[in-house]
């Protein structure tokens, strides 16, 4: 649905644990949130190497005021460290991306992966149990044959939901750097992983092979000058991907063109002013996510200070940019030390392409709307979100003097950064996460 | 007279830093900024995104400070050596044939030590705080 008002967003479900920094644990960073296609489910992925499912309730004609809240639905470990011997590195756990399968069947089906390997995850409902089966007890003993002196036939009977995750498949071996992205092809056959230098394609049924697409490792090493930063499979057209480098290029590759498309079929980059160039211009203009638009006209870009809408049939610059926190651009210097700089940011779509939301410090995250060109900062945190009022929207103040409610630049908390955000594929419903809690808010009813 | 203008001058050569400087934060902030790195960290090189920069990103993986003190050298020739290591695995796993008498009669020096044998870095046993159920 459309944005119609953005500061209406309210009725917050909150996930995790609820104590101060002494009581939270690393493993409990929240490091993916995705929607499923059908937005009934939302998966989260943590430090830990943990996988939490929520379901959202179905609504309830008798009770309309019921929101469709989520629950948690099921709860697994999907990655284990490891410890790569040659490198004598510890490869982490931490899930960095997943990406849901469209569902084709009763079961769910997701891909999840660390820095090394991904796995593809089968969600599974089981609700009922037969009982009375002729060779075994009821709680599993063999029994005697000799005992048996008449047939029965087993009979299903109901019992409490147990819903059961179990691996698949695992896509291993063929990274030799930290994967930033996956993204499942339109065809719902193959889907790519992208590391720092390389992007493989994958057959969903086949784990012992990947074709190489891309390649831009150099001869020499010390010829390095940029690397990949994250990867995208068109919507629609199967043939599509896209990659963004840390020098804020994106390229569109065709691969039908050839089988190793090193050479783009498009690139887009926005020209640079080269007097206002400084040390910090390419940190900055660093990608940290791309997204294409469900309609797979455009697609977006996060930087550390902007997010851009690019129309694929235009390279030379994109058709808007999206300040997040311009404010910042006068701590480069500090934001540099402690490394902040650094981090990604990702951003996405409303299911009708006509708003944008990516995070920020503070745990503030930013919504853009499209077509009445209004934004507004939000919060994500217990003391800001009361169950029936609305967020209320936040105000950084870059200038001398600080106005009632809004908050000075210097007193920004940059360790809250959200830094990952989802929003339902077709109603106005995001999911934010901030460290180790999980915001899920919906629009008020109008 | 001359007092007058060496009154003036000094005056009229303040105003003009000061403008410059406000130009110059107010313009471009960015390079304000990177004064002051520059001020701080005198050794900086000119850019950042030198192949330097770049390998220690893909060594740890994420921008940051790199953990392990790996030698270039050998993160350049990581294809070629993970060759070699596969190749020696591989032996290792003929030369450990399953022992028919207890562990005990192993000579200590006999035994080759195994990465499987390292201490294993304890799981995440304990279930995410996120499955706890809602909070409010």
């Amino acid at each position: 649905g459309r944005v119609k008002e953005m500061n209406t967003y309210a009725w917050p479900t909150v996930f995790g644990g609820a104590g101060g920094e002494s009581e939270r644990t690393r493993a409990d960073i929240i490091s993916t949130v995705e929607f499923n296609y059908s937005g009934d489910l939302l998966a989260t992925g943590d430090k830990g190497g943990r996988v939490v499912i929520f379901q959202r309730e179905q609504e309830n004609k008798s009770r309309p005021h019921s929101r469709g809240e989520y629950n948690v639905y099921s709860t697994f470990q999907s990655h284990e460290p490891e410890f790569d011997y040659l490198k004598s590195l510890e490869i982490e756990e931490k899930i960095n991306k997943i990406r849901w399968l469209p569902q084709q069947n009763a079961a769910h089906f997701l891909l999840s992966t660390n820095d090394k390997t991904i796995k593809l995850w089968k969600i599974s409902e089981r609700d009922k149990r037969a009982e009375g089966y002729n060779l075994k007890d009821e709680d599993g003993r063999l029994r005697d044959p000799f005992r048996i002196t008449a047939l029965r036939v087993p009979i299903l009977k109901p019992m409490d939901l147990m819903v059961e995750a179990s691996p698949r498949r695992i896509f291993a071996n063929a990274h030799t750097y930290h994967i930033n992205s996956i993204s499942v092809n339109s065809d719902h056959e193959t889907y790519l992983s992208a590391d720092d230098l390389r992007i493989n394609l994958w057959h969903l049924e086949i784990t012992d092979r990947s074709f190489n697409i891309v390649d831009i490792k150099p001869a020499n090493m010390e010829e390095l000058t940029e690397v990949i930063t994250a990867a995208e499979f068109h919507p629609h057209q199967c043939n599509v991907f896209v990659y963004s480098s840390s020098k804020g290029t994106i390229r569109l590759c065709d691969m039908r063109s050839s089988a190793l498309c090193d050479r783009h079929s498009k690139f887009f980059e926005e020209p640079e002013d080269p007097s206002s160039r400084s040390f910090f211009s390419e940190i900055i203009s660093s990608i940290s996510d791309v997204k294409f638009s469900h309609s797979g006209r455009y697609m977006m870009t996060r930087d550390y200070l902007s997010v851009k809408v690019w129309d694929l049939n235009m390279e030379s610059r994109p058709v808007e940019t999206h300040q997040v926190h311009e404010y910042l651009r006068s701590k480069l210097c500090s934001l540099y030390e402690n490394d902040c700089i650094f981090d990604k940011f990702e951003c996405c779509w409303n299911g009708s392409d006509s708003a944008i939301m990516t995070g920020s410090y503070n745990n503030f995250f930013r919504m853009f709307d499209r077509d009445t060109r209004r934004d507004v900062t939000l919060e994500a945190s217990r003391e800001s979100s009361k169950p029936r009022a609305s967020l209320k929207p936040r105000k950084v103040c870059t200038g001398g003097k600080r106005k009632k409610d809004e908050i000075s630049v210097d007193s920004l908390d940059f360790n809250k950064k959200i830094l990952h955000t989802a929003w339902h594929p077709a109603d106005n419903v995001i999911a934010v996460a901030a460290t180790n809690n999980l915001y899920i808010f919906q629009d008020k009813i109008n | 007279m001359s007092q007058k203008q060496e009154e003036e001058n000094p005056a009229e050569e303040t105003g003009e830093e000061k403008q410059d400087t406000q130009e110059k934060e107010g313009l471009l902030p960015e390079r304000a900024e990177e004064a002051k790195l520059k001020a701080k960290y005198p050794s900086l090189g000119q850019k950042p995104g030198g192949s330097d920069f770049l390998m220690k990103r893909l060594q740890k993986g994420v921008w940051g400070i790199v953990s392990y003190p790996l030698s270039l050298d050998v993160l350049l020739c990581v294809d070629e050596i993970e060759g070699d290591y596969n190749m020696a695995k591989a032996k290792m796993k003929n030369k450990q044939l399953p022992s028919a008498g207890p562990d005990k009669n192993l000579v200590t020096g006999d035994h080759i030590p195994t990465p499987q044998d390292l201490p294993q870095r304890k799981s995440s046993l304990v279930t995410s705080k996120l499955a706890g159920g809602q909070v409010e």
